[in-house]
């Protein structure tokens, strides 16, 4: 069998495991970022929170002494600044834009609100809190404003950051494993059907029954539909050969018939040795539509093989005496050993007949005319083996594809034969779980067949 | 070289320095050579600081110090207003220390033993506390012969509304005007306590004299000048009335205001690593256990569990808040009305 080698068109496995890092990759930076900004806005909020606090306080603090406005800084209004971080602080108290008092030059957001900015080198988030007095019967606009530097800030959100880096290394670490797996589990059922498939005998060509997940249902049930098919076709094809062999055997043994009549009526030599040739070759004929009848047999069976208890011995003898008549037009002695042994085996014993026929078959077409054929039967090793040795000049060296279909071996000559008994001999033994060893007896001597079959008492 | 130098300081330094000096001496390196000679502004007294001196020196033969003692007030004269470069310094008034560091005169400085400190006792790392001194009441025994001791503020000022001509004139406090750790006391009093205003009202009644400095006060007591001072330096008092029976010291038992001494390396230091060493140096010393020769107390109170014991004042930016240029007016407004009757 040739296999066509298919360009691959990238892998599923590797196709899944890119989409799901890429996908893990791209959820982790996101993770990553939405921590830091998340982080930032709340540290950024919470700084807010406590200057808005002091900043209310202190404006709360002032008040109208006389014809001046006056204010105490509480001691919590700054020291609550001093709660949370070691950062610096800055306030000032403006009324109408003019220093009450606190840091010169301190700026804060316009109308109130905070803001980033910067203040005696450092960067500083600064919220002002505005409030309108009357003092002596004139509006005045009080302003307060509270900043503080942000490395308190900045180091929570370091250490944010740093948790949010290594969560989304984490995720993306995990993400790539549960990735990998996740894509080898995809992959397997494939694997395995693949395997399933790849470990089966050339004609096994039962439908896949092992689970398989759902999405992998069609295409199971395309193979199995294709196998379907193709066993249909297979044994239509055999039907049809089997068929023929038939159609061409019933014509031919009518004529045999008729020629064996004729042959008795005919006194002239040269017309009675030119029967006889022609008898001989429509024997051959139906031996071969025979064989190609067999084989289809074999081929059709083998896929639901009986099993039956088979003693090799009586096999031997059965057909000792079936084929007697074959031996005998070419004086063949066919006997079965006097030392054989009961050697049981199971199986189909039409298969295991026509593939002794065939054996014997060969034995007797090419031993010597007038020599002797012998079966013996005994069990070695775990098997039941049946021998069949002629008195020829065995098979020729150095070939061993005398099991193949049609293939004759060198030393054919003129006998005729098809090249299928072997065929069907090798399957049938095949099919049994056995074996068969084709060689030649040490002492010059003829051919020796060992069908070699498991031994099921 | 070194004679050089101290001669062209002393000939340019009434000119440079316009912040007024109250001591100033020379500690010469001990080693062979002076590497270094760090310049320390303090507030404490040559003679108190100079065991410490003395035992760094031990460590650091190579380095000399050039001890400059000033008030609290005349610091922040030297180092904001005149710019002149320390390697440290030294003060008991926490507020003002807070204060040049929150404005940036102070740099950081990092080591296992910054470390080591408590939370509270240091800040931004810059500010580094090294003592644990409380404000006590100095009383003279002759003075309460036949009264019973006051042990709270309340008890002091029953005593002294009863008694006034005993005790008429002869009361001592700090001048909070003139003195930093003074005005931290009073201020620190005032956040406490409502009695300060009436110790206050009561003091300013009996015509208390002010002064300076706690050495001073002690003086006065120990002479029997002085019946009472009050908001004077436990350590100093202990250092000083040691051994003598005619003096007694009072930690008030409704509230006692604890005082950080502080270190602090000024942003323009000219050799912070060594002044780093000496800031180590104090901190080590002041974790370890009381020594005798030491003349601070420790750090963490002896013999208690720093948890329940009373919290000293925080170093932290609530320490701003009496440093404001209305806030400072307004308290010194309203405790001259009660103390200048
Ligand atoms: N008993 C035998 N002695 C010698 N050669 C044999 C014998 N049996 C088979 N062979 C060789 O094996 C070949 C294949 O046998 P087979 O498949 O039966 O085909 P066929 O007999 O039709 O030629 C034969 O052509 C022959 O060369
Ligand atoms: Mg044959």
């Amino acid at each position: 069998m040739n296999t066509a080698t298919v360009p691959a068109s990238g892998s599923i496995r590797r196709r899944l495991i890119v989409q799901l890092v890429a996908g893990a990759a791209v959820l982790a930076a996101l993770l990553f970022f939405v921590v830091q900004d998340l982080s930032r806005r709340l540290a950024e909020n919470a700084q807010d929170n406590v200057l808005i606090a002091s900043a209310t306080s202190i404006s709360d603090a002032m008040r109208v002494e006389g014809q001046a406005i006056t204010v105490d800084i509480p001691y919590s209004a700054l020291s609550m600044l001093g709660s949370v971080s070691d950062d610096r602080v800055f306030y000032a108290v403006l009324i109408d834009g003019e220093l009450l008092t606190g840091y010169e030059n301190l700026e804060g957001p316009e109308g109130g609100g905070a803001a980033t900015g910067r203040y005696a080198g450092d960067d500083v988030r600064v919220v002002a809190v505005e409030r309108t007095l009357s003092v002596a019967g004139t509006l005045r606009e009080a302003r307060v404003i509270v900043a503080q530097t942000r490395s308190g800030q900045q180091a929570v959100r370091a250490t944010i950051a740093q948790v949010a880096a290594t969560l989304g290394v984490g995720f993306f670490v995990l993400s790539v494993v549960s990735g990998i797996l996740a894509a080898n589990a995809a992959v397997r059922p494939l694997r395995r059907l693949t395997g399933s498939i790849a470990r089966r005998g050339p004609d096994d060509l039962r439908p896949v029954t092992a689970p398989a997940p759902q999405e992998m249902l069609p295409l199971v049930s395309a193979l199995n539909g294709f196998m379907e098919r193709l066993k249909a076709s297979l044994s239509r094809s055999e039907d049809f050969i089997a068929e023929a062999a038939h159609r061409v055997r019933t014509p031919l043994a009518t004529v045999r018939t008729q020629a064996e009549i004729a042959l008795r009526r005919v006194e002239r030599p040269e017309n009675r040795a030119a029967l006889r040739e022609m008898i001989r070759a429509i024997d051959e004929s139906s031996r071969s539509a025979g064989q190609l009848l067999d084989h289809a047999v074999v081929t059709f069976r083998s896929d639901t093989l009986e099993q039956t208890a088979i003693d090799l011995q009586t096999l031997a003898e059965e057909t000792a005496e079936r084929l007697a008549p074959l031996a005998e037009m070419r004086d063949i002695d066919l006997i079965v050993a006097e030392d054989s042994m009961p050697a049981p085996t199971r199986g189909d014993p039409i298969l295991l007949t026509s593939a002794l026929r065939n054996v014997l078959d060969n034995a007797i077409k090419y031993g010597p005319e007038a020599g002797r054929v012998t079966m013996r039967s005994y069990v070695e090793d775990q098997y039941a083996i049946l021998s069949v040795e002629d008195e020829g000049k065995g098979f020729p060296d150095g070939e061993q594809a005398l099991t193949g279909r049609f293939a004759r071996g060198a030393n054919v000559g003129g006998i005729v034969g098809s090249g299928l008994g072997l065929t069907i001999v090798e399957e049938v033994v095949s099919t049994h779980g056995g074996q068969l060893i084709l060689r030649n007896h040490p002492e010059g001597g003829g051919a020796c067949v060992l069908l070699c079959l498991p031994y099921l008492p | 070289m070194r004679a050089a130098l101290l001669a062209l300081f002393t000939l340019i330094s009434p000119v440079a320095s316009a912040y007024e000096i109250e001591d100033r001496t020379l500690f010469a390196a001990t080693g062979a050579t002076a590497d270094v000679t760090l310049k320390v502004l303090s507030t404490a007294d040559t003679d108190v600081f100079a065991p410490i001196l003395r035992s760094f020196q031990a460590d650091n033969p190579s380095v000399a110090v050039d001890y400059i003692t000033v008030s609290s007030a005349e610091i922040m004269v030297a180092v904001v207003e005149e710019q002149e470069a320390f390697d440290l310094v030294i003060s008991s008034a926490m507020d003002l220390q807070i204060k040049l560091s929150n404005d940036g005169y102070a740099q950081p400085h990092r080591s296992s033993a910054t470390q080591a400190l408590p939370d509270w006792a240091a800040w931004r790392e810059e500010v580094f506390g090294f003592t644990r001194e409380p404000a006590s009441i100095v009383l003279s025994r002759a003075a309460f012969d036949g009264l019973d001791l006051p042990r709270t503020r309340p008890d002091l000022i029953r005593i002294l509304r009863e008694n006034p001509d005993r005790f008429r004139g002869r009361i001592g406090t700090y001048d909070i005007r003139q003195s930093g750790l003074g005005y931290l006391f009073a201020t620190q009093d005032s956040r406490n306590s409502e009695t300060f205003w009436r110790l206050s009202e009561t003091l300013g009644s009996l015509g208390t004299r002010l002064y300076c400095c706690s050495g001073a006060m002690i003086d006065d007591v120990e002479e029997g000048e002085l019946a009472i001072a009050y908001n004077v330096l436990g350590s100093y008092a202990t250092a000083r009335l040691d051994g003598g029976d005619s003096s007694v010291i009072v930690l008030p038992q409704d509230y006692v205001t604890l005082m950080l001494r502080s270190a602090l390396i000024p942003a323009n230091a000219a050799h912070p690593d060594t002044a780093g060493a000496l800031v180590d140096h104090l901190i080590t010393d002041a974790l370890g256990d009381d020594l005798p020769d030491r003349p601070f107390p420790a750090l963490l109170p002896m013999g208690q569990d720093a948890a329940t014991a009373p919290s000293p004042i925080r170093l932290g930016p609530g320490l701003l808040v009496f440093l404001d240029r209305l806030r400072r007016e307004n308290f010194i407004r309203a405790w001259e009305a009660s103390m200048l009757q």
